[in-house]
């Protein structure tokens, strides 16, 4: 058959064009449902999709403010923020974090260290796209390549961060402390609003005491983000107000005086401007450095330095209690000559050894033939442990411990040093509910000469010879000079709260100071070698502290337990004696000799601050100038 | 009937009046017109949803050019020539489509590509988009029309099985569109209400079947994440979710051209191909979307028109069946983007970025150009 049958043209063109009409009004009937559908999404719920669309595409990040800066006395930078670049992972981004990160280690040089701190924190609990750093200190090679690579690696930013930097870190770790990442404690109890921004916050030190003020105020932006969270452009911003930046009463040449001065042992230097309370100097020998810890110190770092047997962490300025030792005997002369448990004019005959009655236990005194007959000033300048015994049962432990808390014993008397321990000042209660015994005669004959319970810090003893310096007059320990912002200093420094001590015959104030000089200047006084030569007038008291066991944890070698289990060796005073501008006490762990040992590192810290760094006598009223300041 | 009188009156030569330029390069102006217009707004959208990668501009004019010239040469052909060559075309294409799922060549667990040496790579079912509504109505045309039931059956047939064929690559798009254009060859050559009817009660019947036994899991998955985009936002619903807030927000003007923020702060996925149409919706608006709209209609209409007049019934069917495949691409594509269809790949015709559905396009218009332009002298 050709080409069709006979067919019907014209019905079939009709039956065609028929179905045709048919399609023709499907066709307009679904490009009329579209246009409504297109009516309902762009016209009736418009708002909505807008709301939508905008909130993908603009979000609003908070910008942290600046944290403060430190300085010391003289404007020398302590604590600063340096620009770090670090590769920062959003895990909510990422779209597989075993590849990334495997990627990462081909791009750029990733530690196990850093692997294992990235690995901790993604595991810790964090503000939801709240990046996570891996790696910080990228070199410009390094961000170079990250660029290039950036499109493989959604989730991966190279970020700017102010990091804190300490330029002397190890010289100061135990004045400034240090910042570090915030933690999951600190999340909890830190201001969530203000904080949004931060990854940083103070842990120890200056840096915790003050981390309101140094901190500042968090600002916000909108900011223009892709898909892929990468910022394109910032819309609106309200700045954040920077933190302010302190000063500090710390002279950073004698601080680093003082550390020199115990490099290589073990102790703590605390010098104090008397007049200011002012802390000058606070060094604890061995320091560590600081740096370490503001980023993440990682877990062998932190093993080491937590397991080295000189501690390093260990703040032994303000944590170290130590029997005060003979170094209590200038505030006991105070507390003898006040309560009338003695007199200048008493002398006692010393044989070497005290008694409490004739058939009782020896008490030796350290020179095993005795003083003689002593006065109180030779009590003081030759440390007669006979005499002191024996004013310390008259006076008896109430009498005692009442006059030792007005020098701030048993308290952490400090305005702004964050961590200070209070040491402990025994009393007859304190015996009860700690040892659950009755306060003995024999502990009263022990706390005469600074043993037995007693224990103090190197910053207390600075505090309380401070108070002799001053003649009673109180200043608490501080750390913060001035605020270079808004803020008044005393709006952000804790307000005093000791009373003055006022003697029943104020000149008893001149006879003690008399008496320490005497120990530096007599001909028989216990540190008259630390003072030969000096061009100005200085009193002190040597001390030492007995050893008495070592931890059982703790290993030594045979040479290094001979070493360390010696004395302690402590000195408290200050100079020059009639207009004293510097109060210092010093203890050198295992140093030995009070006289030998820390007396020396006293005499070189007088000589910095009065001689080289001339607070000499011509400096007098820029004191006085400074302490109007400062109050 | 006004719509008879329309056509009636725009016949090209029906009382012998001189052939005009058009006839004689057997091109359709009103159509050309049309095309040409919605080529050039399109290659403008495509630059806002490349992200202003001219480059990829460049090559999508190329392509459409190529395309183009396709629509040419198709257009010189006489319709009989397009009638004679279809059951060899359709065995070619049969016999490609199996080639294809033993030997096919291709991404993401799909073959649908066939690499022949010394040609070009070329998706079969793509010509099969041409060839199936020409062999079913080269069958049907044989007969009398309206069909007998037989010939329906077989003419279903002639369509099922290149359908078939194509899902097993899988790509549901193509073998939906592929179907209705043969679907429609048998809609338009009469297949009787009655037998519509009972198809359409069998597909209601066996919908829940296919769910279970026949549709994939990612299907499956694309029909679910329609009804509730929300059920999986980062996943699956995020194209719908992310679309629909393009369109939705580009409001009653849009948001202007290149300032569409959803596209090119990387929101909406596939800009620049298959949801293009929500880059157009997100930068002109209701307005833009309207005149869109309107241009795809006003080529639907011109093409059912060519169908209508055209002299045979080969003729006939084979315009209205590729008219009305146009109509579906429009159709599924802003019906997907706008949250109202499944996802399925479905490219906005003519405006997508892809050459391959271009050309195919292009070449179905050059039919009916071809279809419009070849009158002999008879009388109607």
């Amino acid at each position: 058959m050709p080409w069709g049958e006979f067919k019907d043209t014209a019905a079939e063109r009709r039956l065609f064009q028929r179905r045709a009409l048919v399609m023709l009004t499907v066709v307009v009937l679904a490009l009329g449902g579209l246009m409504a559908r297109m009516y309902q999404l762009q016209i009736v719920e418009n708002d909505t999709y807008t709301t939508l669309s905008d909130k993908n595409r603009v979000q609003v990040q908070s910008v942290p403010p600046p944290r403060g800066l430190i300085y010391d006395r003289n404007g020398a930078l302590l604590a600063e923020n340096r620009p770090v670049f670090s590769v920062t992972i959003v895990p909510e981004r990422v779209e597989g974090m075993d590849d990334t990160l495997s990627e990462l280690e081909g791009i750029i040089n990733v530690s196990d260290q850093d692997l294992e701190r990235f690995d901790r924190r993604l595991h810790e609990p964090r503000r939801p796209y709240q990046e996570i750093p891996l790696r910080y200190d990228l070199t410009e090679e390094e961000i170079a390549k990250l660029a290039v690579h950036r499109h493989e690696l959604p989730g991966v930013e190279v970020k700017a961060e102010l990091v804190r930097y300490y330029p002397h870190s190890v010289l100061t770790s135990h004045v400034l402390g240090y910042v570090g990442r915030i933690n999951r404690e600190e999340l909890q109890n830190i201001d969530a609003v203000n904080y949004a921004g931060t990854n940083y916050i103070g842990k120890s030190g200056i840096e915790k005491f003050y981390e309101k003020t140094l901190h500042g105020k968090v600002g916000y932006q909108h900011v223009e983000t892709n898909a892929r969270g990468r910022i394109l452009r910032v819309l609106e911003r309200e700045n954040p107000v920077p933190g302010e930046d302190l000063q500090l009463q710390l002279d950073l040449r004698l601080q680093k005086k003082a550390y020199e001065l115990l490099d290589g042992r073990r102790g703590a230097v605390v010098a104090i401007e008397p007049k200011t309370g002012g802390i000058l100097a606070l060094a604890s020998v061995p320091g560590f450095d600081t740096n370490k810890f503001v980023t993440g110190i990682s877990v062998d770092d932190y093993r080491e330095l937590r397991e080295s047997k000189d501690k390093p962490l260990f703040n032994r300025a303000l944590r170290g209690q130590y029997p005060p030792g003979s170094t209590l005997k200038p505030m006991l002369a105070v507390a003898a000559l006040d309560s009338g448990a003695t007199t200048r004019t008493k002398k006692i005959w010393d044989p070497g050894y005290f008694q409490l009655n004739d058939t009782g236990r020896r008490y030796r005194d350290w020179k095993r033939w005795g003083h003689g007959w002593v006065d109180l000033k030779k009590a003081i300048a030759q440390s007669c442990d006979t005499y002191f015994y024996g004013v310390a049962v008259d006076m008896g432990v109430d009498t005692m411990s009442g006059y030792l808390s007005s020098f701030g014993f048993g308290e952490d008397a400090t305005l702004d040093v964050s961590g200070a321990l209070s040491g402990l000042l025994p009393s007859r209660e304190w015996k009860r509910a700690a040892r659950k015994e009755p306060w003995y005669p024999g502990d009263s004959v022990n706390l005469g000469i600074g043993q037995g319970f007693m224990l103090a810090t190197p910053l207390q003893l600075a505090t309380a010879t401070a108070l002799i310096a001053n003649r009673g007059q109180w200043v608490e320990p501080r750390l913060l000079k001035d605020v270079l912002g808004d803020d008044p200093v005393n709006k952000v420094l804790p307000p005093e709260t000791h009373e003055p001590l006022k003697l029943k015959n104020p000149s008893d104030w001149e006879y003690v100071v008399d008496s320490m000089a005497e120990v530096m200047e007599g001909a028989h006084g216990t540190a008259r070698r630390a003072a030969q030569g000096a061009p100005y007038r200085m009193a002190g008291k040597t001390g030492t502290a007995q050893v008495y066991s070592l931890e059982e944890d703790e290993e030594y070698d045979a040479n290094e337990i001979r070493e360390r289990l010696r004395d302690h060796a402590l000195f408290v005073g200050f100079a020059p004696v009639d207009d004293p501008k510097i109060v210092v006490s010093v203890i050198v762990e295992n140093g030995g000799s009070g006289s030998g040992t820390a007396a020396p590192v006293a005499r070189a810290m007088f000589d910095t601050w009065l001689l080289d760094l001339k607070h000499g006598e011509d400096s007098g009223k820029v004191s006085m100038a400074d302490t109007k300041g400062a109050n | 009937m006004a719509l008879k009188d329309l056509m009636d009156s725009g016949s090209a030569n029906p009382l012998g009046r001189p052939r005009s330029i058009w006839t004689t390069l057997h091109l359709d102006p009103v159509l050309l017109v049309l095309l040409l217009l919605l080529i050039c707004s399109g290659l403008f959208v495509l630059y806002s949803g490349a992200d202003r990668n001219i480059e990829v501009v460049k090559a999508q004019g190329i392509r459409m050019t190529i395309a183009f010239v396709v629509m040419l040469v198709f257009a010189q052909l006489d319709p009989a020539v397009f009638r004679r060559w279809a059951p060899w075309l359709y065995v070619v294409g049969l016999i490609a489509l199996a080639a294809v799922l033993v030997a096919g060549v291709g991404a993401k667990g799909a073959q649908r590509w066939l690499a022949i040496p010394g040609l070009p790579r070329f998706q079969p079912s793509e010509l099969m988009k041409l060839v199936v509504p020409m062999m079913a109505a080269w069958y049907l045309s044989r007969h009398y029309l309206p069909p007998r039931f037989s010939h329906v059956a077989v003419g279903l047939g002639i369509v099922l099985l290149p359908m078939g064929m194509i899902i097993e690559q899988p790509d549901l798009g193509t073998s939906l569109l592929v179907g209705l254009a043969g679907i429609f060859v048998v809609f338009f050559a009469g297949m009787s209400w009655k037998l519509i009817s009972a198809v359409f009660a069998m597909v209601s019947v066996s919908a829940p079947l296919m769910w279970f036994f026949v549709m994939r899991d990612y299907q499956k998955q694309r029909v679910l994440t329609l009804l509730d985009p929300q059920s999986d936002p980062l996943g699956a619903g995020w194209n719908i979710i992310q679309s629909k807030t393009a369109i939705g927000s580009g409001g009653l003007e849009g948001k202007g051209w290149l300032l569409g923020t959803q596209s090119h702060l990387e929101f909406l996925p596939e800009s620049h191909t298959d949801f293009i149409v929500a880059v157009l919706a997100e930068e002109f608006g209701f307005i833009g979307m309207g005149l869109l709209l309107t241009t795809y209609f006003l080529i639907i209409l011109r093409c059912l028109y060519i169908a209508a007049t055209a002299q045979d019934s080969f003729s006939r069917l084979v315009a209205g069946a590729l008219t009305m495949t146009f109509f579906i691409y429009v159709f599924v594509n802003v019906g997907m983007v706008s949250g109202l269809l499944p996802v399925v790949g479905v490219p906005l015709p003519l405006i997508s970025y892809g050459g391959t559905s271009s050309v195919t396009l292009m070449a179905a218009f050059g039919v009916l150009m071809s279809i419009h332009t070849h009158r002999r002298m008879l009388a109607a």
